[in-house]
C-alpha cells in the first residue's frame, strides 16, 4: 500500500536480528533529535508504524508493540512543537482496536508520557477517557462474547493506567476529575456511547482512587439521569382519563401491556405502552440499572453508607429541585432498600426534617413531603415502627399547625399544610390495618390525626378526593373516628380545591414512587415495592380469614411482607414468558397457605436472586454463610 | 528545604448573599478552593491557612448580586519553587532515563537522565535499579530514598517540576547530611591544627 516499514539499523527482510531494548530505544531517540536537525525520514517511518492500525499483520504487530515500547523509554526527547504529528498519531489511538500486548504497550507509553511533563498530562488523561468508549463500528460488538472479553481487556488497562499515574503525578486524579466530566456524551448521542462511559464512571468511583474523584462522579451521573428524565414529557405517559381514581389495580400485570386491548388494564396516570420504543426511556432505563448494580457492589463493600451520603445530597440539589421527576428517585429507593435500617431511615429523617423546616420555600417543602407519603406507603423494606415514627412527626406538625392557624378553609394560604395531610392519609390508606391493631398507635397517631382532620381548616374537603375517599372508606371500617358530614365525591380524583392546593405545579397529585414504567428497572425495584393489590384494606373481610392470631403490629407487617415476598420471588424464578398466571389470583391463592419462616432455599432461583444483596434486608439471612 | 514559606495576608474575601446565613463555613470552603493550586497573588501554592474574621461588619456592593465583602486577616502556608531552589522529595521511580520524585506528597517533579549524569551512575543491583555516586559508592539513590536536589522549572498549572541534580548539595539527603557533618568537623579540626601553625 506504500506504507513504508521504519528500517531498524542493518534488518534486511531475510535476516533477524535480536536487538536490546536500549538499542532500539536509542534508535528512536536517534529518529526523534533528527527532527530538530532538518531529517524527518526515520520520524516520519515512525509516526507511519502509529497511524496503521487496521488488518495488521503478525509482523506488524510485533513492530507497533516494539515500536510503543521503545518510545516508551525515549518519551524524554519527545518535544511537544517538533514532534507534535508523533503525538497526536498518539493520542489517537484507540485500544479497542488492538490485542493485548499491544495495549500494554500502548498503556505505557501513555503513562510514561503522562509522568514526564505536565504539558502532557491533561493530553494523556483525555486520550485514557476517549477509549472510556469503543470506535463506533465495535459499539455493537459489544454484546458478543468477543466484544465483551475485548471490553473487560481495555477497560482494565485504563483504570490501571489512572492509578499508576495518580502514583506519580498525586494531583493527577483532580484534573481526570474535570476532563472526565467535561467528555460525558450527551444525550442526543446516537452511538448510545454515554452507557459505556458512565458505566467506567462507577468503576472510578469504586476504584482505587475513588476516594478523590468518588462523590463528584456520582453526583453527575445522577444529575445525568434527571437530564435524561426530564426529556420524557409527562405528556407522553400520563392518561387523560381522570375517572380512574389513583387506587384502582396498578401496573402489576408483567404480561406485556402493549398487547392488552382492555381499557381497565392498569392505566390510571403513567402508560407503560407509551413508553415503549422511547429511546431516552431505554437509555435511561439502562443507566438506572447500572447505577442500581453499582449500589449493589458498594453494599456488598461496605460503601454503602457513605455513598448514600453523597446521594442524599444529590437528591436534595438535583432529583428534589427538578420539576417531577419521574424515575430518577428509584436510585434513592433501591440504595436505601439495601440497608434499611440506615440508608432507609436516614432518606425519610431528611424528608421530613425538609418538610418541617420554615426557612425552605413552599414547593421544596411539598415536593419533600410528597416524596415521603410515597416512599413510606411503597416500601416494603420498611419497619412498621419506623413509618410510625414518620407519621407521628407529620401529625404533630399538623396539629401545631392548626392550633397555630385560626383560619378556614383557604387552600392557598396553607398548601403545605394540606399536603402535609394528604401526605399522612395516604400512607394510612396502604398502611392502616397495621396501625389499627396496636392500642399505643391509635392513641398516639389517631386521635391527634382526628383533630387534624375535623378543624377548621378542612383538609378532609380540600385534599384530593380519591386519597380522602379511600381513607375515610378504610378509617370507617376500622372504627376509626366518625364524620360528621359525609363527602361524596363520585369516584373524582381531584376538585377544584386540591388543585388550588396544588398549585401550578400540581403536587396534589405528585406521587414519587408510584410504580415504575421502566421495564429493566422494575425488575429490580419489584421484590421491595408496595403494590396497591398487595394492601389489605380495613374494609376488606376476605383476607380477614387468613391472618394469624393476634401479634403485635410487627408481626402482621412480617406476615404481610413474607406472603408476598413470596408470590414475587416464586413469579421471578420464572422468566416473563412463562409465567401466564394472573397475578391477583395467585396472591389469593398463595395467601390461604401458611407460610413458614424464609428458608435460604426459597431464594435460589435463576439468576440474580442468588444474590443475597438483592432482598429486602428484613429477610435476607445476611450473617449465615451458607446463604452466599 | 527552600521554597516555602508562611505569609501574612490582608484579605478581602467576596460572598454572595446566599452565604450570609453561615459566613464562617463559607469563608473555609472559599479558601479550601484554593488549597493546592497556584495562586497568582499569593505567587505560591496554597498548601494551608489559619485565618480570622477581622470586622464583623461587612461592605455591601452595589450591583445586580448584592455581593458583601470581609476582612479576614490569614497566615498562609505557601509553596513557590523557583529555579536553582533546592527541593526534598521521595523518589518514587527510578529508571536509567529518569527519576521520579513526589515534594511535599502532591508536588510531582522529574529529573530527566541529562541532569543525572556527571555525579551519578545508573547500574543494577540484585535486580534493583540505583543510581550510585562515581565519586562515593555509598552514596546511593533508589526507589525510596529521600532527596534534594535543584529546581530547574515549575509548571504552575500542573504543579510539575524539572529537577536537577547537577550540584555539590544535591543527592540523597541522609548521606549529604552526614557527608556535610563530617566535612565540618574536618574543617574545624583542620582549621584548629591550622592556629597551631
Amino acid at each position: 500500500m506504500g506504507l513504508e516499514l521504519p528500517k531498524y539499523p542493518e534488518m534486511e527482510e531475510d535476516q533477524v536480528f535480536n536487538f536490546t531494548d536500549s538499542e532500539i530505544v536509542s534508535h528512536v531517540k536517534q529518529a526523534l533529535a533528527s527532527v530538530l536537525s532538518g531529517d524527518n525520514n526515520s520520524y516520519n517511518q515512525l509516526v507511519g508504524v502509529m497511524h496503521h492500525s487496521k488488518h495488521l499483520a503478525p509482523d506488524e504487530v510485533a513492530l507497533l508493540e516494539t515500536t510503543l515500547k521503545a518510545l516508551a523509554g525515549a518519551v524524554s526527547s519527545i518535544d511537544i512543537t517538533y514532534h507534535d504529528s508523533l503525538l497526536s498519531a498518539i493520542f489517537c489511538m484507540s485500544m479497542w482496536n488492538y490485542g493485548p500486548h499491544v495495549a500494554d504497550a500502548l498503556a505505557e507509553l501513555i503513562v510514561s508520557l503522562a509522568i514526564s511533563n505536565g504539558k502532557y498530562l491533561d493530553l494523556c488523561l483525555g486520550m485514557l477517557v476517549s477509549n472510556f468508549t469503543p470506535p463506533p463500528y465495535f459499539l455493537d460488538k459489544l454484546k458478543m462474547p468477543h466484544g465483551l472479553e475485548r471490553k473487560g481487556q481495555v477497560l482494565s488497562r485504563v483504570h490501571a493506567a489512572f492509578k499508576k499515574i495518580a502514583d506519580y503525578v498525586p494531583l493527577a486524579p483532580l484534573r481526570l476529575l474535570t476532563i472526565v466530566l467535561q467528555g460525558m456524551p450527551t444525550i442526543y448521542h446516537k452511538d448510545r456511547a454515554i452507557v459505556i462511559y458512565v458505566e467506567n464512571m462507577l468503576k472510578l468511583e469504586s476504584g482505587e482512587i475513588g476516594e478523590l474523584v468518588g462523590s463528584t462522579i456520582l453526583m453527575a451521573v445522577v444529575d445525568r439521569l434527571i437530564e435524561l428524565d426530564v426529556e420524557i414529557g409527562w405528556d407522553a405517559i400520563l392518561q387523560d382519563d381522570f375517572s380512574k381514581g389513583i387506587f384502582e389495580m396498578e401496573l402489576e400485570d408483567v404480561d406485556d401491556i402493549e398487547e392488552s386491548a382492555e381499557p381497565d388494564v392498569g392505566e390510571f396516570r403513567l402508560s407503560r405502552k407509551s413508553l415503549a420504543g422511547n429511546s431516552i426511556a431505554e437509555l435511561l432505563d439502562n443507566l438506572l440499572v447500572l447505577t442500581f448494580e453499582h449500589l449493589e457492589s458498594c453494599e456488598r463493600e461496605g460503601r454503602l453508607a457513605k455513598v448514600f451520603e453523597t446521594l442524599l445530597q444529590s437528591f436534595q440539589v438535583t432529583v428534589l429541585s427538578a420539576y417531577k421527576s419521574k424515575f430518577a428517585q428509584f436510585v434513592m429507593f433501591y440504595a436505601c432498600a439495601l440497608d434499611p435500617e440506615n440508608c432507609g431511615m436516614r432518606f425519610a429523617t431528611m424528608l421530613a426534617d425538609l418538610f418541617v423546616q420554615d426557612s425552605q420555600p413552599q414547593p421544596t417543602r411539598m415536593s419533600a413531603v410528597s416524596y415521603l407519603a410515597s416512599y413510606l406507603s411503597r416500601a416494603k423494606f420498611l419497619a412498621a415502627s419506623s413509618i410510625s415514627s414518620m407519621l407521628k412527626r407529620l401529625v404533630d406538625w399538623c396539629l401545631e399547625y392548626c392550633e397555630a392557624h385560626d383560619g378556614d378553609i383557604n387552600p392557598n394560604a396553607h398548601r403545605v399544610f394540606y399536603s402535609g395531610c394528604q401526605a399522612i392519609m395516604y400512607v394510612l390508606c396502604f398502611r392502616m390495618k397495621v396501625f389499627v391493631d396496636v392500642p399505643r398507635l391509635k392513641s398516639e397517631l389517631l386521635i391527634p390525626l382526628e383533630q387534624v382532620l375535623k378543624h377548621k381548616l378542612n383538609p378532609l374537603k380540600v385534599c384530593l378526593p380519591s386519597v380522602v375517599e379511600e381513607f375515610l372508606r378504610q378509617a370507617k371500617a376500622a372504627s376509626l373516628f366518625t364524620v360528621c358530614k359525609t363527602f361524596i365525591f363520585d369516584g373524582l380524583l381531584e376538585s377544584e380545591l386540591s388543585r388550588a392546593f396544588g398549585g401550578l405545579e400540581r403536587l396534589d397529585t405528585f406521587f414519587p414512587f408510584d410504580p415504575c414504567l421502566l421495564k429493566k428497572c422494575d425488575s429490580f425495584i419489584r421484590p421491595m415495592f408496595v403494590f396497591w393489590s398487595m394492601v389489605k384494606p380495613t374494609y376488606d373481610d376476605a383476607f380477614d380469614d387468613d391472618d394469624d392470631d393476634d401479634g403485635s403490629s410487627d408481626d402482621l407487617v412480617q406476615d404481610f411482607v413474607n406472603e408476598n415476598e413470596d408470590i414475587m420471588n416464586d413469579e421471578f424464578g420464572k422468566s416473563f414468558d412463562e409465567q401466564g398466571v394472573d397475578m391477583d389470583d395467585f396472591d389469593y391463592a398463595l395467601k390461604k397457605m401458611s407460610i413458614t419462616p424464609k428458608a435460604t432455599s426459597n431464594y435460589k432461583f435463576g439468576g440474580r436472586f442468588q444474590e443475597p444483596a438483592r432482598m429486602p434486608s428484613r429477610i435476607r439471612p445476611s450473617t449465615s454463610p451458607e446463604s452466599l | 528545604m527552600e521554597g516555602l514559606s508562611v505569609a501574612d495576608a490582608n484579605l478581602l474575601m467576596y460572598l454572595h448573599p446566599s452565604k450570609s446565613r453561615n459566613v464562617s463555613q463559607s469563608i473555609l470552603r472559599e479558601l479550601g478552593s484554593l488549597l493546592f493550586k497556584f495562586n497568582e497573588t499569593f505567587d505560591g501554592v496554597l498548601l494551608a491557612y489559619d485565618v480570622n474574621i477581622l470586622d464583623k461588619q461587612a461592605k455591601i456592593l452595589s450591583g445586580v448580586h448584592p455581593y458583601f465583602g470581609l476582612r479576614l486577616k490569614a497566615n498562609l502556608l505557601l509553596f513557590s519553587p523557583k529555579p536553582d531552589m533546592l527541593l526534598e522529595g521521595k523518589v518514587v521511580k527510578l529508571s536509567q532515563e529518569s527519576i521520579h520524585v513526589i515534594v511535599l506528597g502532591f508536588s510531582s517533579a522529574i529529573i530527566t537522565a541529562e541532569n543525572i549524569h556527571g555525579e551519578f551512575k545508573y547500574r543494577t543491583k540484585d535486580k534493583e535499579e540505583l543510581f550510585a555516586s562515581k565519586s562515593h559508592k555509598r552514596h546511593v539513590i533508589k526507589v525510596g530514598t529521600m532527596i534534594r536536589f535543584l529546581v530547574k522549572s515549575f509548571d504552575e498549572e500542573i504543579l510539575h517540576i524539572i529537577g536537577s541534580l547537577i550540584s555539590t548539595h544535591a543527592g540523597s539527603i541522609r548521606w549529604l547530611d552526614r557527608h556535610l557533618e563530617e566535612d565540618s568537623e574536618f574543617d574545624r579540626s583542620f582549621s584548629k591544627l591550622k592556629s597551631f601553625i
